[in-house]
């Protein structure tokens, strides 16, 4: 819930912010770019199940990228696909300019930390960590070296010498983290990295894999179901459908631009209102919904022409909540009765009864510690909003 | 329910083999207690009588001396002479265990015994270990299947599997009417009387014993840990030995603990399948009680025997433990 409009708190252990660092990074912008990883009209077919349908999409080096969706929308095979534990049925995938297809996972530099962990229970946490090492024939002394590295990388130096059983969920995850960075792959895999973890110790560590990507200047790549997970840590976010990409686009652009209703409604809570367009006037475009009048900005170059089906989505803390009656009634302003009030300690959502049974709902930040007047339940109020506060989806 | 738990902790007889009095505290309800009497006291009673009693009459007549006569045996402890106990007590000998040092044929059947097992352990797990590895990567619709084909054979008496590969063996044999006619042989094989045909007969009949508890080690292990290290640069072949084979030890060590124990007693697989050659301890046993009707001897044989498998025994409730339950 905090994301909603939120400034994103940053780590206070890091000398420079990320936020500085991360405003200027944008090379799916330049055309020139080479993307590290390219999926081309990749299919995956399980009998007659389509878990990836002809999908395109480009992740390139030093990017933090989520794949976001429910559960069975393809974002696990996708992970797989690149891991090499699944092998497309049609399509590529392209690491760094050359064909993953045929080969097999232990020759891919990739390396990939598992839901589960999936840590060698016969083995201590050093021997976790050194165990890929050990695979690709590294000196003896060098091994040691990266293994100590890692663990003081993960503060794990106390616990080498246990067995996974007898560490703590947390550290466990730690092992797993250290075990996957220790080849130094060219792409992390993380799929769904913090599902184990308590909330409050998901949200530590979730910055704390954001300071290691840009530290070890690593492109992670991670699946999750989380979208404030994924907001939080990503530098761009594919929204996932039905083994398709619904969109791409920075976590911004993905909340405050969505390219359809799918992916406004998956990503943070969002009003609809549908309707039919009234009339296009340039860049301004009127939609008569049920309970009023919604004129909004849109892009001119959208094809919205009057007749035409539409839908108005707004997030809820863009609306305003006001006993008072607007100055103009007729155009972005419903009235309607306070139906649910939800106080979440930051910010306060409200659910409003338009008088067609619609549920619109807002949310408003608690800045003070106490209102004087605050609004009770079946308290008549009115919901504004500015032209451009939301966005207009075909419907 | 009450009395019938106080009924199975009378029927444990002497005082001795009492189990041990719940540890006094708190008066719980009376039904869970004699409950739990009972669950415990039932297995106690059939340990008792079916075990221990036979064993401690073993040990007595192992502690007699021979005599021609009807038991063949010079009995100790008349029960008519208590009060003699104290000099009756001096009258027991080990001379029977001393003689077992003296002829040689005891130590050499015993040795025997144990390379015989030993080989049939070591074949039977290079035949369970792919066979348990293919049941468990088996799809999972078909593992039941598999799993009562594997134990299915235990459904026939075992004499009469035992007799059938007689038949099997035999130099006139399936076998060898096989081979011959395949041109691979000229003369039939004499396996049938040998060593071999011993080996053989140990390793298919004790085969699930091996199968079981490995297969439950495998099939237990998360298929992750293979990825994981595939993802980490393992070629299956390695990923092998370094994940599948270390976490599989457990029960590895359950099946041939369960293969080798019984393989070194084992009597009627010698018996039928072994020749004049075969030295196994089970069968010199079976000689000394019946075809030598030296009694106290057999029983001294028997008395070591148990003593020198017990210490296997105990690796093997270990490596159970370690196992975690369900194991087998």
């Amino acid at each position: 819930m905090s994301a909603l409009g939120e400034a994103r708190p940053q780590p206070a252990s890091a000398g420079r912010s990320l936020g500085s660092i991360r405003r200027s990074f944008a090379p799916w912008a330049d055309p020139a770019e080479v993307p590290l990883i390219e999926f081309a009209r990749v299919s995956k077919r399980f009998g007659s199940f389509a878990a990836v349908s002809e999908l395109d999409l480009a992740i390139y080096r030093r990017e933090f990228h989520a794949l976001l969706g429910p559960s069975g929308c393809g974002k696990s095979t996708l992970l797989r696909m690149l891991a090499g534990f699944e092998e497309p049925t049609s399509g590529e995938v392209r690491l760094d300019g050359q064909t993953l297809n045929g080969i097999p996972p232990h020759k891919r530099p990739v390396n990939m930390m598992f839901q589960s962990y999936a840590l060698f229970p016969h083995m201590s946490v050093e021997k976790n960590v050194e165990f890929g090492l050990k695979q690709d024939g590294m000196a003896r002394s060098e091994r040691s070296e990266r293994v100590a590295e890692m663990l003081k990388l993960v503060k794990l130096e106390p616990f080498r010498n246990r067995k996974p059983a007898q560490l703590s969920g947390g550290q466990q995850q730690r092992v797993a983290l250290a075990r996957s960075l220790a080849k130094r792959p060219k792409v992390l895999l993380l799929d769904e990295p913090l599902g184990a973890l308590d909330k409050k110790l998901r949200e530590e560590t979730q910055f704390e894999l954001m300071d290691l990507q840009q530290s070890l200047g690593l492109t992670f790549l991670i699946v999750t179901h989380d979208q404030e997970e994924a907001m939080t840590m990503a530098d761009r976010i594919s929204v996932m459908r039905e083994g398709r990409i619904a969109q791409v686009g920075t976590p911004e652009t993905v909340y405050e631009a969505p390219a359809s209703r799918y992916v406004a409604e998956f990503v943070g809570g969002v009003n609809i209102l549908s309707g039919t367009v009234a009339e296009r006037r340039g860049d301004r475009v009127r939609l008569a919904v049920p309970g009023g009048i919604v004129e909004a900005d849109v892009p001119a170059v959208s094809g919205l022409r009057p007749g035409s089906p539409a839908v108005f989505a707004v997030r809820p803390e863009k609306l305003r909540i006001a006993r008072q009656a607007p100055a103009d009634p007729g155009v972005n302003a419903f009235r309607g009765e306070v139906w649910d009030i939800a106080y979440l300690g930051d910010m306060t959502l409200f659910n409003a009864r338009l008088p067609g049974g619609e549920i619109l709902k807002a949310a408003t930040v608690n800045a003070a510690r106490a209102s004087a007047e605050p609004l009770g339940y079946e308290e008549e109020v009115w919901l504004t909003f500015a032209p451009d506060a939301g966005v207009v989806l075909p419907e | 329910m009450s009395a019938e738990s106080a009924d199975a902790t009378d029927a444990t007889g002497g005082g001795a083999a009492r189990p041990a009095p719940e540890p006094a505290g708190p008066e719980r309800i009376a039904d869970s207690a004699s409950f739990r009497r009972l669950v415990v006291g039932l297995p106690f009673v059939w340990l008792v009588l079916l075990f221990l009693v036979p064993f401690l009459l073993v040990l007595k007549i192992s502690l007699s001396t021979l005599a021609l006569g009807q038991p063949p045996y010079e009995p100790v402890f008349p029960l008519a002479e208590i009060a003699s106990f104290g000099e009756r007590l001096r009258e027991l000998s080990l001379d029977n265990y001393l003689f077992l040092t003296d002829d040689p044929l005891y130590l050499d059947s015993l040795i025997s015994s144990l390379v015989t097992a030993g080989v049939s352990t070591a074949l039977a797990l290079l035949v369970a270990y792919p066979f348990a590895l293919g049941l468990a990567r088996a799809p999972e619709r078909i593992r039941p299947l598999l799993l009562v084909l594997t134990i299915l054979p235990f459904w026939t008496s075992f004499l009469i599997r035992v007799y059938a590969w007689m038949g099997i063996l035999r130099n006139e044999g399936f076998l060898n009417q096989l081979l011959l006619r395949l041109g691979l042989i000229d003369q039939p094989l004499v396996i049938l009387n040998t060593n071999a045909a011993v080996l053989i007969g140990i390793v298919y009949s004790y085969l699930p014993f091996m199968v079981l508890p490995i297969y439950a080690s495998l099939e237990r292990q998360d298929p992750r840990l293979l990825e994981a290290a595939a993802d980490l640069g393992s070629p299956p072949a390695r990923a092998f030995w370094q994940v599948t084979f270390p976490l599989s030890l457990p029960g590895v060590l359950a099946g041939c603990l369960l293969v080798f124990i019984p393989a070194v007693g084992e009597f009627v697989i010698p018996d039928l399948l072994g020749g004049s050659e075969t030295l196994m301890i089970g069968k010199t046993l079976w000689n000394e009680f019946f075809i030598n009707r030296d009694w106290p001897v057999a029983s001294a044989v028997a008395v070591v025997l148990l003593v020198l498998l017990v210490g296997p025994i105990l690796l093997l409730q270990r490596a159970r433990g370690s196992a975690g339950a369900g194991s087998l």
